[in-house]
């Protein structure tokens, strides 16, 4: 299985906060049978106590997500934004982020978000892979750079 | 040398301190140093500290700044930005008996 599809992207994603962007990420993931309904609400409480914001060189990212329980198959929905939201930072309570990229992570199993995140780290520290996503406005062609990133999975 | 303990502390999901475990465990070995690494919920960074007594933490999340075990902010093992100094760092605390 790959990691996102067009589907569930949305390109030049208007969100004044990350509220909005986590909703309506979030929206596409319920709508389209990957998550629970608890999903939203969860991502969201937990982005206040825990904040995903991620201060990368160039373009800055967040990788809103919720424990494995709120999801019922594993995928990822990627909102590039018109303009950028602010997150606050991961690991820095006075931190903020203004995230251009906004990867939703909704992963059924704990094991896989653990090497999920490992190539995803080499996703964020490579800014032009970042831009390239960025000024790529067809979905298609960003499911297709991004998936080619990330191994595929096996759904237990 | 001393066997040297790491705690990696995170939000919920433990999935940000595996990915940092593993960084940690391999800067420790690209350096010859022994640690022995450990995760933890933020939540559970007291009880945990009793239990591991960790000579260092890593924190993905904020944590109390009195916790009596110097803290070092792990975010960059994700962003990559400030990685250089938070090696060093880590490296030259795991040295020190």
């Amino acid at each position: 299985m790959n990691w996102t599809q067009p589907s569930l992207i949305e390109t030049q994603l208007e969100a004044a906060d990350s509220t909005q962007a986590i909703t309506t990420l979030g929206a596409l993931l319920f709508d389209q049978g990957y998550v629970r309904d608890t999903f939203i609400q969860a991502v969201l409480e937990r982005e206040k106590v825990f904040a995903t914001g991620l201060p990368t060189v160039d373009i800055q990212v967040a990788i809103p997500h919720a424990d494995v329980e709120h999801v019922l198959h594993s995928a990822i929905a990627i909102g590039v934004l018109a303009q950028p939201a602010l997150f606050g930072e991961m690991g820095n309570p006075d931190g903020t982020v203004q995230a251009r990229i906004v990867f939703m992570l909704a992963v059924k199993e704990s094991d896989s978000l653990v090497s999920l995140l490992q190539n995803l780290v080499g996703i964020f520290q490579d800014s032009s892979f970042l831009r390239q996503m960025l000024e790529t406005q067809d979905r298609e062609a960003i499911a297709a750079l991004f998936n080619a990133r990330l191994p595929s999975y096996q759904e237990a | 040398m001393v066997k040297k303990r790491v705690l990696v502390a995170c939000g919920t999901s433990i999935a940000t301190a595996t990915v940092a475990a593993h960084a940690v465990a391999d800067i420790a070995k690209a350096e010859g140093l022994e640690v022995e690494v450990a995760q933890c919920k933020a939540a559970e960074i007291h009880g945990k500290i009793q239990t591991f007594s960790p000579n260092v933490i890593v924190a993905m999340t904020p944590v109390p700044s009195d916790l009596g075990v110097p803290v070092f902010n792990g975010v960059p093992f994700l962003s990559g930005i400030g990685l250089d100094q938070l090696k060093s760092d880590l490296i030259e605390a795991l040295k020190k008996e």
